[in-house]
């Protein structure tokens, strides 16, 4: 094939003529759109629905107009507390923090080019929830203030793994190692502040442990609906640059992309996004690790995975918590939940990881 | 070798002065000098840790020297805005990654980056830019194949087609011909020859085989301990005294039968012909 190929090079393709290739690669490119399109469409259709649904469903089953009526502000007879002070900031909050946890996750990993490398894996998650539990338990302070403090810790985890691990160029594996060290450092940081707060129920203490929605209120709500509207825009300002940096940061830079720019507003971007989700609503476990290679199964390589892995966080947050609440007997918090999905996967990762840097 | 110069030949003049590069404590490059001539093929040739490598990436922008600089057209490389660059000077590394199942076209497509905006306005011209790579490579036919499908060869002559989408004047590779065997060498590097020849794109290469380089190159430069041993023709810098100081390596310059430049016959401890 070589040796045919070679006399031909400088003068076309050996069988398509130059306007064949055109045609070629302009069908290819609306057909990765009209991929993209149908992916992003359907899990925008599904988060609809399941929105809906979670403010309809529970110990008493509301209509969709008696639902809408609550939501446009009209006094409708007990819907109005179930519906606008339980079940609406409940399920804001989920989507909310799921899109925070899908944005903030796949772009640890398109970054690192390792799904492992998400912030609930190497530990930001777990120092911005041990921040706030620390936060509430110690110093008792809330809302605002609190959420600002697991920020802090979550930027300051980053910067310490990134210290720990870069001694001779940040390598992405000892990147991992040292994040997952961390991370079960600050999980037991957790649980030693919780084992002190003995006055708490065991719903409290799983919120900063694996993350629960229950009793969410609009305050919980606002902060991290800000930083989504702020920092979400600011990462899919750099989604060109973060897609050519998949192709190694030598190709990134040859076409004109500046590197480390570019990783520091995105490392800011999503560990704000992930810190200030944690605060509210606790590490919702394996949220962030699940919703890029999710999205990256539906979509295929076929372009930024910033939008849909922030639907498929979303509808991940969304389902467990209903699944969470109401499938079950018992009421689990949400993260118990996610958990039993995250875990397998996680594992099934790693054995499948260890298998082709066995090979190479 | 000038009458590959054409009308079209690329204007843009690189040039290295008194450039150093170093990791820490230890120098790679000192108070190197270095012209490229526009349209024409260089390769950069020196033993292991003579400080290719390093001289490519910092004409390339992605080390900053210590000392010295880069100047494209007089303004230097590391002060430029990045995507001005890209548009001027292409590159392509070592070990570029290549996605999970990204497709060849979606790759080659990923070098019309620094012609692009924000949120990706994509339009006719970047269609056109792709479809023209893809066919100066001859890789139209694989365009909708997994790039993690192809063979070596296959795959080192997309992502050179990656870069050619860029459509800059300039190219820079480093060791496009490492890993590939010597009929999937001699393709790259005719490839590499015909975008010269037909676009008069200026190439700038690191090569390991010197007979190849010296074959493919308009002008050799030797580098020795960070600094350039010898450049020109090569012709004049293939020498035996040459590839002595440069390689530690004794050897006879014959003539090249096929393209009547000099090859290098090199001259071990054994197999040697008595006389």
């Amino acid at each position: 094939m070589t040796a045919t190929l070679t006399p031909t090079a400088s003068t076309g393709s050996p069988t398509g003529s130059p306007a064949g290739t055109l045609a070629k690669v302009t069908g290819a490119r609306l057909g990765r759109r009209r991929r993209r399109a149908l992916v992003i469409g359907i899990l925008s259709v599904l988060v609809v629905a399941v929105f809906a649904a979670s403010l309809m469903v529970g110990r008493t089953f509301y209509g969709p107009a008696e639902v809408l009526g609550v939501v446009f502000g009209q006094d409708v007879d007990g819907a109005t507390f179930t519906v606008g002070t339980l079940r609406l900031p409940r399920a804001v909050l989920a989507v909310v923090a799921g899109a925070c946890f899908g944005l903030g996750g796949v772009t640890f990993q398109t970054m690192l080019r390792n799904p492992l490398a998400s912030p609930d894996i190497i530990g930001i998650s777990s120092g911005a929830s041990a921040a706030a539990a620390f936060a509430i338990i110690v110093l008792g302070i809330d809302g605002p203030a609190r959420s600002a403090f697991a920020i802090v810790a979550g930027l300051g985890v980053a910067l310490l793994i990134y210290l720990l691990s870069s001694k001779g160029g940040v390598a992405g594996t000892r990147l991992i190692l040292v994040g997952i060290g961390i991370a079960a450092i600050l999980t037991s940081l957790t649980n030693y502040l919780l084992s002190r707060a003995g006055s708490w129920d065991l719903q409290e203490a799983l919120r900063w442990l694996t993350g629960s929605l229950n009793g969410v209120g609009w305050e919980q709500v606002l902060p991290t609906l800000v930083a989504l509207l702020v920092l979400a825009p600011v990462l899919l300002g750099q989604s060109a640059n973060l897609e050519s940096l998949t192709l190694g940061d030598d190709t990134a830079a040859g076409l004109g992309v500046r590197v480390n720019r570019t990783r520091l507003v995105a490392v800011i971007a999503a560990v704000g996004l992930v810190a200030f989700a944690t605060a509210a609503c606790g590490p919702i476990a394996f949220v962030a690790f699940l919703s890029g290679p999710i999205a990256a199964r539906l979509l295929g390589p076929n372009g930024s995975l910033l939008v849909p892995s922030a639907l498929v966080g979303t509808l991940l947050v969304l389902v467990a918590d209903l699944v969470g609440q109401f499938a079950i007997g018992t009421r689990y918090p949400v993260g118990v939940v996610t958990g039993v999905l995250g875990a397998p996967f996680l594992l099934y990762l790693i054995v499948r990881q260890h298998r082709i840097g066995a090979t190479s | 070798m000038t009458t590959h110069l054409n009308l079209t030949a690329s204007t843009h003049e690189l040039r290295a002065e008194g450039l150093a590069v170093g990791y820490g404590e230890r120098h790679v490059l000192s108070g190197l000098d270095l012209e490229i001539e526009p349209g024409t093929v260089t390769s950069i040739v020196g033993a292991n840790a003579s400080g290719k490598s390093t001289l490519l990436r910092t004409l390339s922008r992605l080390l900053s020297p210590a000392g010295g600089q880069v100047l494209l057209d007089g303004r230097s490389v590391h002060s430029m805005p990045s995507k001005e660059l890209a548009r001027v000077l292409g590159l392509l590394p070592q070990s570029p990654v290549s996605p999970d199942g990204i497709t060849v076209a979606d790759l080659v497509g990923r070098g019309r980056h620094p012609h692009q905006r924000m949120f990706r306005a994509w339009s006719a011209a970047d269609d056109a830019a792709v479809a023209h790579a893809l066919d100066a490579t001859a890789t139209a036919d694989l365009a909708d194949r997994p790039v993690d499908e192809l063979s070596g060869g296959q795959r080192q002559r997309v992502w050179i087609a990656m870069v050619l989408a860029q459509q800059t004047d300039l190219l820079l590779l480093d060791e496009p011909t490492t890993f590939l065997d010597v009929s999937h060498q001699i393709e790259v590097l005719d490839l590499l020859a015909d975008l010269n020849r037909d676009r008069g794109t200026t190439i700038v290469m690191v090569l390991h085989d010197l007979n190849l380089a010296a074959r493919y190159s308009d002008r050799l430069v030797a580098l020795e301990g960070g600094r350039v041993y010898a450049a020109g023709p090569a012709s004049a810098v293939l020498t035996e005294q040459c590839v002595q100081d440069v390689f530690g390596l004794r050897s006879r310059i014959i003539d090249d039968p096929v393209s009547g430049g000099p090859l290098v016959v090199p001259v071990g401890r054994h197999h040697v012909a008595a006389g």
